[in-house]
């Protein structure tokens, strides 16, 4: 599994009509590709990514497209999704901060 | 060996038995089923509750400001702290806090300073840096990661796997080889820290666990002066060896306390579930889950609590250690497998702890040492020379 969540980014609308009730973890972008939040489908989430998915859209208005992982290792990906970021770009995407969704203390990544 | 609890034992385990259900089970109503944290607020409220039960830091020496409770009286708590869904790997959520790194009890003066006490205030996080990918169960030829010596600085080159912790640390334990000739006696225990150039936390390695990972780090010309070994160069083995054997009780109770979690809620289950007409409990099949439960439970209890006991009183208790963790990891996946299997559909579902447990169990088999190389000290230590 490559540590950086590469797959192509689809429009929001088309996903919604495509994802399912996985357990996984997904990447929201702006209409740039920036990404703008990264979050997760857990034991308790209604309907899966399908629904976490269109719960952080209706909160996040810049988030355009959208790209997934179906993983049951959720929790562990999620953080080293978030860490990635913070490697790659100095710090955490906009609405983890704003929404304060992100573990008490993050670790640190130096990915080769 | 007594096998009854004292007076004093007796308040403990039902003051952390309280603390447990009162304070711990309703907070897992509200979070993830594969979490590990709580929410800041609700760990600070609790570790205040552990303080003022007198339990916090149980692991630390009475001279550090430890509460001075007995290794026996510690693994009837640790039964007790480990009886909710995330018990296993972060019991009661690591609000009875905890010692850290005991080697660092044995480090300079200078050592203390810089990194046990700022690691009992809490300020410091260390990490244990023993297995590689070339093994972990057999260290004293495993261990590849290389420290050459350069004047007073020493510089470590290598890596490991398995390291729990080791991105949100400060420090950690590294075990390399400074002698290629010389086997178990040539291998030292460096403290390292991590934010000096060199060390890389690679990936996340991602298991069935999915909150409390394990880590793969990488050493590339990290330099760590002298002053930072811990104990003497080339006695290394014997720091990583008596943390292996101490840490085997404490991790056999974790595993008791989860099956006695997973049998009491089966036994609370059967005689309301009725399939055909009849309650669950009046199935035979059903019984003897409930019966071969029963045993596994009280036969890893007691192997436990012997070998807590022998450690006690200072005397040698390796194999007893081995015993436990062989039989309370064993037997702890035999009875989760067997309660999910009396809840049926819901036994496998994240609506219930089983399926976490089931996941996590399997784990301990090989955690720590696994089944067969706790065979292999057990049949070391009942035949002794004849073996060699």
């Amino acid at each position: 599994m490559a540590i950086r969540l590469d797959k192509p980014w689809v429009p929001v609308e088309d996903a919604l009509t495509r994802l399912r009730g996985n357990l996984g973890v997904f990447e929201l972008a702006d209409a740039d590709g920036q990404v703008v939040y990264i979050g997760f489908a857990g034991g308790k989430s209604i309907y899966g990514l399908k629904g976490e998915v269109n719960h952080a859209v209706e909160k996040m208005p810049e988030a355009q497209f959208v790209r997934h992982e179906v993983n049951t290792a959720y929790q562990s990906r999620f953080r080293e999704l978030l860490m990635v970021h913070v490697a790659d770009h100095g710090d955490l995407p906009r609405y983890n901060v704003e929404f304060d969704m992100r573990p008490n203390r993050l670790g640190r990544l130096s990915p080769a | 060996m007594d096998l009854n609890l004292t007076e004093e034992q007796d308040m403990i385990v039902g003051m952390v038995r309280r603390f447990v259900r009162e304070e711990v089970l309703p907070l897992e109503l509200d979070l993830d089923p594969d979490a590990d944290e709580l929410k800041p607020e609700d760990r600070e409220r609790l570790v205040e509750k552990t303080r003022e039960m007198g339990l916090y830091g149980l692991d630390i020496p009475p001279e550090y400001g430890g509460p001075d409770i007995d290794l026996v009286t510690r693994t009837l708590m640790a039964i007790e702290m480990s009886q909710h869904r995330a018990g296993l790997y972060a019991p009661c959520y690591g609000t009875f806090g905890g010692a850290g790194l005991a080697q660092l009890f044995e480090a300079t003066d200078d050592q203390k300073e810089r990194y046990l006490y700022p690691t009992l205030r809490g300020e410091k996080r260390g990490f244990f840096g023993l297995s590689e990918p070339s093994g972990g169960s057999d260290p004293a030829r495993a261990i590849q990661t290389k420290a050459v010596q350069d004047g007073d600085d020493w510089i470590i080159n290598g890596g490991k796997l398995w390291i729990s912790g080791a991105d949100r640390a400060d420090f950690g334990l590294v075990f390399a080889r400074t002698d290629a000739d010389k086997g178990r006696n040539g291998v030292t225990c460096f403290i390292v820290d991590t934010d000096m150039p060199g060390f890389h936390v690679r990936r996340i390695v991602h298991t069935l666990r999915s909150a409390h990972y394990a880590t793969e780090l990488q050493f590339e010309d990290l330099r760590v002066p002298s002053t930072n070994i811990l104990g003497e160069v080339n006695r290394g083995f014997a720091i990583a060896n008596d943390r292996l054997t101490r840490q085997r009780i404490p991790y056999a109770a974790g595993c008791i306390g989860v099956a006695i979690k997973a049998q009491e809620m089966a036994l609370e289950y059967v005689p309301q579930r009725e399939t055909f007409g009849a309650p669950l409990s009046t199935r035979q099949s059903i019984q003897w889950m409930l019966v071969d439960n029963e045993i596994d439970i009280k036969q890893s209890i007691w192997i436990t609590l012997e070998a807590a006991n022998k450690a006690n009183k200072g005397e040698p208790f390796r194999k007893e250690a081995a015993m436990a963790k062989l039989v309370a990891t064993e037997a702890g996946g035999r009875v989760v497998d067997r309660c999910m299997q009396m809840f049926g559909g819901l036994g496998v579902a994240k609506d219930l702890p089983f399926e976490r447990w089931f996941r996590e169990m399997r784990i301990r088999r090989i955690g720590e040492g696994p089944s067969e190389v706790q065979r292999h000290v057990i049949a070391r230590e009942l035949l002794g020379a004849s073996l060699r």
